[in-house]
């Protein structure tokens, strides 16, 4: 793929208008709440977006086409069954104490809850995680334009991260959601022509479904058992591994995600975030998917060939690469310019806010005036963007060690939604409880993945594989929690109010106009999604 | 949709950028041309996709300016 002048022009009017941004909103940036927390102040509708935008990374991006063009419509399932339950979830049952308890994080809310050992275990690996992924981010970006452009991949790290240092030290959570809201609508303009364009070569869905191998159109048909379909999963592991315990684990209790509900300006505002996040994640397949889809299907395969192997990372570029002119390109890449950065963004203002208000605000420095935790925050920021780049070069040098941390790294959610689900549903649940619950399912989790690793345990795929280790990391803590818990003294009801459903008082939203109120969005997504997986099962 | 910003209307750098991009794809697509061969919008998608851009961006901005005007 080769650029122009024209699509330079429109990279660099990116560039220009998201630190044009940053500078107009350090206007604002006058407490640590306006930084961290955007003062909570902003609407419903841009909190939606960036929640919905935090997640939609541009490896996510790449690697649901690729998964398109690898499984087809299968692929939906990390949609329709593994984000918008979860979302209608958080949105109901647990954003009335996030935001109610007026925690200013999730480890914060472990700490009110629970006690100071559960939030320091969740502070400090949330922050390594963070930093983690914000680096492996950074390094996929580097090596996705270099292989598809040709850029260096120095400069493509170190210019991108001296943008994001720039708008997030200059207007903190609220640049970053900003600019979250700014790529959803440039992945949504980038990326659309593909599945338009792609449809009409294709023949639309009855002529994409003729050409593709049996079984890509459909997403339930084949989930018998784990031998009938592409993928090695059964739908038992599906809708218990992905669907409940990976699912809710990322979506309920991801300060990333969640910070940005926790922005919004009243509690209405909070828990509409993610049912209007749902429902643009519900047509996502079309925009993300398809264009996989249409890649194989039109497409002769040696243009997927690297080295003799198919590279189904490759549908995407090669999409760009058939459909768009000069100037159209320039939009596509700066989408996905966009995405990596918005998602370096969202990891570097959930880490600085962890950091500041989670581990310096409680053990190193406590009663400092408010001045000082903004001064910390932007420190924090920038030494986030800089680990973030030595993470980067870490990936750079050592795939192997960063592919292994991750996949760890990613099991802290599955265990950790039990510990939530416990603590905001049973209030006979203890401290003790929770924190060595928590740790025995991590423990289960890298047992697991060493049981997998060595071939003591063997999967139809790696992905069957993660679905059961999440299910058994979840189970181990559930139960572990639950049991303890029976054996030490619960905490007196009168600390737990607004802490625990039980022991709160449900928002009313009786004022509001019944189709202005939180509960029929959740009835709205929860049939629509019904029906997509009806359509297209 | 009230105003949703602290210090800044988030629609008005989203307006902004989508007609700023939007007139240049529209205008570099009516003076390029594009290649034969990809069905009507595919032809000439500079133009035809930057003015879907342009009208999105203005819509914004009118959003933002309404906004504004009943904010005052």
């Amino acid at each position: 793929m080769h650029l122009h002048g024209i699509d330079y022009v429109v990279i660099v009017l990116y560039c220009v208008f998201v630190l044009g941004v940053g500078l107009a909103l350090k206007r604002g940036m006058h407490t640590s709440v306006d930084f961290f927390l955007s003062g909570r102040r902003i609407s419903a509708w841009v909190t939606g977006l960036a929640f919905l935008s935090a997640n939609l990374g541009a490896l996510e991006v790449l690697g649901m086409a690729a998964s398109g063009a690898k499984y087809g419509m299968l692929t939906s399932h990390f949609y329709w069954v593994g984000a918008i339950p979860a979302m209608i979830f958080v949105a109901l049952f647990m954003m009335p104490f996030y935001y109610g308890s007026r925690a200013r994080s999730v480890p914060e809310y472990l700490r009110l809850r629970f006690d100071e050992k559960t939030r320091a275990f969740n502070a400090f690996t949330f922050a390594v995680m963070t930093l983690l992924a914000s680096g492996i981010n950074l390094y996929a970006m580097a090596i996705v334009f270099k292989l598809m452009i040709g850029w260096s991949i120095h400069s493509t790290i170190l210019l991108s991260a001296a943008v994001v240092l720039v708008y997030t030290g200059l207007g903190g959570l609220t640049s970053s959601i900003y600019n979250e809201v700014l790529q959803f609508f440039l992945i949504v303009f980038g990326i659309l022509p593909l599945t338009l364009l792609g449809w009409q070569e294709g023949g639309g869905w009855s002529g994409l479904a003729a050409r593709l191998p049996a079984g890509f159109s459909h997403t339930w048909s084949n989930l018998g058992s784990a031998g009938e379909n592409p993928m090695g999963v059964g739908w038992f592991g599906l809708v218990a591994g992905l669907g409940f315990v990976l699912s809710f684990g990322y979506w309920c209790t991801d300060f990333l995600v969640v910070q940005r509900a926790m922005a919004a300006r009243d509690m209405a505002a909070a828990q509409k975030t993610p049912l209007i996040a749902a429902f643009p994640k519900m047509l996502f397949p079309f925009l993300v998917i398809v264009p996989g889809m249409v890649a194989w299907a039109v497409l002769p395969r040696e243009e997927f060939l690297v080295n003799g192997k198919i590279e189904y990372n490759l549908a995407l570029p090669l999409l760009l690469a058939r459909y768009y002119p000069p100037g159209m390109l320039g939009v596509g890449i700066t989408a996905l310019l966009a995405s990596f950065m918005s998602g370096m963004a969202g990891n570097v203002t959930a880490f600085n806010t962890v950091w500041t208000y989670d581990i310096y605000q409680s053990y190193l420095r406590r009663n400092a005036p408010d001045a000082h935790y903004l001064t910390m925050g932007r420190i924090a920021t920038v030494s986030g963007v800089a680990l973030s780049i030595a993470a980067a070069y870490l990936a750079l040098q050592f795939h192997n060690i960063m592919d292994y941390l991750q996949l760890i790294f990613s099991f802290v959610n599955a265990p950790l939604f039990a510990t939530f689900l416990l603590g905001m549903f049973w209030k006979r649940a203890t401290s003790d409880g929770a924190f060595f619950g928590l740790a025995a399912g991590t423990l289960t989790a890298a047992a697991h993945y060493l049981a997998t690793a060595r071939g003591w345990v063997t999967y139809a795929s790696e992905m069957a594989a993660n679905f059961d280790r999440a299910i058994y990391a979840w189970t181990a803590c559930f139960v572990l929690t639950i049991a303890i818990s029976l054996c030490t003294r619960p905490r007196p009801e009168a600390e737990l109010a607004g802490l625990v459903y039980s022991l709160t008082e449900r928002p009313s939203y009786r004022r509001l106009p019944w189709l202005n109120r939180p509960g029929t969005f959740a009835v709205l997504a929860a049939v629509l999604m019904v029906l997509l997986n009806w359509i297209y099962r | 949709m009230s105003d949703s910003s602290p210090g800044l209307d988030v629609r008005w750098p989203i307006g902004l950028l989508f007609t700023a991009v939007g007139a240049l794809l529209a205008l570099y697509g009516a003076l390029h041309g594009g290649p034969a061969g990809l069905g009507a919008m595919g032809s000439n998608l500079n133009l035809w996709w930057g003015l879907v851009m342009l009208l999105f961006g203005l819509g914004m901005i009118a959003v933002a300016w309404r906004a504004h005007q009943d904010g005052q």
